[in-house]
């Protein structure tokens, strides 16, 4: 009676799919509930309020679509590279830059300009700035081979560097009494929130970006060639489809989502720069593009996972006040088993035949 | 018609216990509680709140300034939260934000400028307890050279450095302070390595304006002095520590409590100072010697009476050019917005 790990055979069916990330939850919530009960802390209560509070009420749902929106920006740009086996890891720089170009327009034409025109022309210009910046990372790679891996990590740090000198500096507001930050916005310059919610106006830009990202990569021939090229770059290149030009392409859209969600998160949620506009939903990004499997779809449902996943665990901390390390350690837990769940979509386990 | 006994009885236990529900207080931290610090200052605070008749307090530590502060501020006010007080200069947006939507619950801010009808700022004069500490480090230093590991150039900070250097200069006018900017308010790494940077430089005594006792610990691995902030840090570097500039909120939390219970709650901007007990020195390690702490007592008992307003003329800046006229005491709107360096510190201000 041995046993062994091996391929599996057929794909598994959706279901099946959906029933592995359930049991790998289920595991990481046994694990924080031992956790739990290790700090004498009601276990089966704080799993319940963990799972509960998030979806418990409207305003809570809105915490994590609102939360999600720039996480799921991000992982799009660094999921479309990730495709084609350019890593990417620099979007918490595009981010960056996508706040300062959004800013740069909203100071200088905020108080002129009605919000139609506005608030387009923020998103034309954030986009352009993370796209920028991110064409830094492929213009190296392209033309002197360099890894776009390092280049985008230390663009990130340049970036917020960026960011920091000019809200220290040029843009910093005179009645802030010194303190890092621009001057409020202007009222035409915050993207309003859709009628009845808190949600803002960027949920239905997320949806537009995703449908149409979704059919390009499905249904068109760019899609297709990203795809080739992913797969296999020499087979790419025999056929004629210009590898070099893809790897910028990809590179500068993934730029120009995270910039799009640094426009919105400078605008929709701070309504003025500081530098703490900088949390690391470029990182975040990352693991939800991984989890996710690359598909648009999947990275929405990731990107709210993860955002219910804070919600809840800051409704933990609040109401049986529990350190914050422990949700990190819960957040770990779920992703890491989430991982491991991933191995045995494609895996599975036999007996060994004679 | 047991049945409705029991709903009237249940109604009346709903509506007494409603009745005698308990004020609850929130309280939003930037950084982790842990065992030092500036949050951990806060957390005493609400400890000694916790201890009042009919309170309960709850806190979430780690919460980012911006968006997630907002929804971390605005789930305490759903909950039924009475009172809430966020704890750094990042929440001051969100806060506000979140104070208009709820007209009923009273926030305060620490460390901003903004106030609203139900929302007040607060802070307390640090300034005081710097310049005391400038004074010890000013006596013991050899070397004339005073580290000062910073977290942001801003007025908070920079007026902490002045005050420190002013105390340095009145017990040694060759003292000179010198200045690095961590950009960070909490990463241990570097605030350690700032450190170093200037032990290397020559300085004998470390200071600090960060979270982490991380600069005590580099000062004490050079066997050579330093003064804590926020807390006291004498368990993290025994042979180095000379004191802290500590805070010290229970005066404060428990004050603005109780009034609220007794409904004179204002949202004013509150700054209280030494005189109130909200800013103090940590005990005197065992090296600085009696005179030292008589003086440095003595500039104490001054301030806590007002007879020391620490930014006193004459006080010139950076560059020799008189800031401060003799006799004349820099004005509160004055000390919120310093962005000049007396003279005596080396750095700048970016």
């Amino acid at each position: 009676m041995a046993f062994v790990v091996r391929k599996r055979r057929e794909p598994l069916p959706w279901w099946g799919s959906c029933l592995v990330f359930l049991g790998a939850v289920a595991v990481a919530l046994a694990v924080g509930g031992a956790l739990l009960s290790f700090q004498g802390k009601p276990a089966w209560r704080g799993m319940g309020i963990l799972l509960g509070s998030p979806v418990g009420s409207v305003w809570a749902l809105e915490d994590c679509v609102l939360k999600a929106i720039p996480l799921f920006l991000c992982a799009l740009g660094v999921g479309l590279s990730f495709r084609m086996a350019v890593w990417n890891i620099g979007a918490e720089g595009q981010f960056a830059l996508g706040a300062v170009g959004a800013t740069g327009v909203a100071l200088t034409w905020g108080a002129t300009l009605p919000a139609w025109v506005l608030l387009p022309l923020m998103a034309i210009a954030a986009m352009v700035a993370g796209g920028l910046w991110a064409m830094i990372a492929a213009a190296l790679r392209v033309w002197c081979g360099a890894n776009e891996t390092i280049v985008t990590l230390m663009l990130n740090y340049i970036g917020i560097l960026v960011l920091e000198f000019l809200v220290f500096g040029p843009w910093k507001d005179p009645a802030s009494f010194g303190f890092p930050m621009t001057a409020e916005f202007a009222p035409a310059a915050l993207v309003p929130a859709l009628p009845g919610t808190r949600i803002h106006w960027g949920v239905v830009l997320c949806l537009v970006v995703g449908v149409l990202l979704s059919w390009v990569l499905r249904a068109s021939r760019a899609g297709f060639e990203i795809a080739v090229c992913g797969q296999n770059p020499a087979a790419a290149r025999y056929a004629r489809i210009p590898y070099a030009a893809w790897v910028a392409v990809v590179l500068v859209a993934g730029g120009a989502l995270a910039g799009l969600a640094g426009f919105l998160e400078v605008s929709a949620a701070l309504g003025r720069l500081q530098p703490s506009i900088m949390t690391g939903y470029g990182y975040t990004a990352i693991v939800v593009a991984w989890l996710s499997g690359l598909r648009s779809g999947s990275v929405a449902v990731v990107a709210l996972f993860l955002a219910a996943l804070r919600v809840g665990l800051e409704s933990l901390q609040l109401d049986l006040q529990v350190p914050a390390a422990f949700g990190t350690m819960v957040e770990g837990t779920m992703l890491l088993m989430v991982l491991v769940g991933g191995f045995w979509t494609r895996y599975q386990i036999v007996r060994r035949q004679a | 018609m047991r049945a409705r006994w029991m709903m009237v009885l249940a109604m009346l236990l709903w509506t007494t216990g409603a009745w005698a529900k308990d004020f609850q207080v929130g309280f939003v931290y930037v950084s982790p509680v842990g065992d030092a610090g500036y949050s951990y200052a806060h957390d005493q605070g609400r400890k000694a709140v916790e201890a009042m008749e009919g309170v309960t307090t709850s806190f979430v530590e780690s919460v980012p300034e911006g968006q997630d502060a907002e929804r971390v501020i605005t789930t305490m006010a759903r909950k039924g939260y009475d009172m809430i007080f966020s704890t750094s200069f990042g929440y001051m947006d969100p806060t506000l934000k979140v104070a208009k939507q709820f007209p009923d619950v009273k926030f305060l801010h620490c460390s901003g400028y903004k106030t609203a009808p139900n929302m007040a700022n607060y802070f307390g004069r640090m300034y005081q307890a710097r310049y005391l500490t400038g004074m010890v480090a000013g006596a013991m230093t050899k070397s004339n050279l005073l580290g000062y590991v910073a977290a942001f150039p801003i007025p908070e900070v920079i007026r902490g450095i002045n005050a420190f250097a002013l105390g340095a200069q009145a017990m040694n006018p060759k003292a000179e302070v010198r200045v690095v900017w961590t950009k960070t308010w909490y990463d241990p790494a570097r605030e350690k390595e700032a450190a170093k940077s200037l032990l290397d430089a020559g300085c004998d005594v470390i200071a600090q304006h960060q979270d982490s006792p991380a600069p005590q610990e580099a000062a004490q691995e050079r066997g050579v002095y330093s003064v804590g902030y926020n807390s006291d840090m004498a368990k993290f570097a025994p042979k180095a520590h000379l004191t802290a500039a500590v805070w010290n909120w229970a005066p404060f939390y428990t004050e603005m409590v109780r009034q609220a219970q007794a409904g004179t709650w204002k949202a004013d901007s509150y700054w209280w100072g030494m005189d109130k007990g909200v800013v103090d020195i940590a005990p005197f390690g065992p090296m600085v010697p009696e005179e030292v702490r008589a003086k440095v007592q003595a500039a104490k008992e001054a301030i806590g009476k007002g007879e020391n307003p620490v930014f006193v003329g004459p006080i010139a800046d950076q560059k020799g050019v008189e800031r401060v006229p003799a006799g004349k005491a820099l004005s509160d709107a004055e000390l919120l917005s310093m962005n000049w360096f007396v003279r005596g510190v080396v750095g700048t201000l970016e």
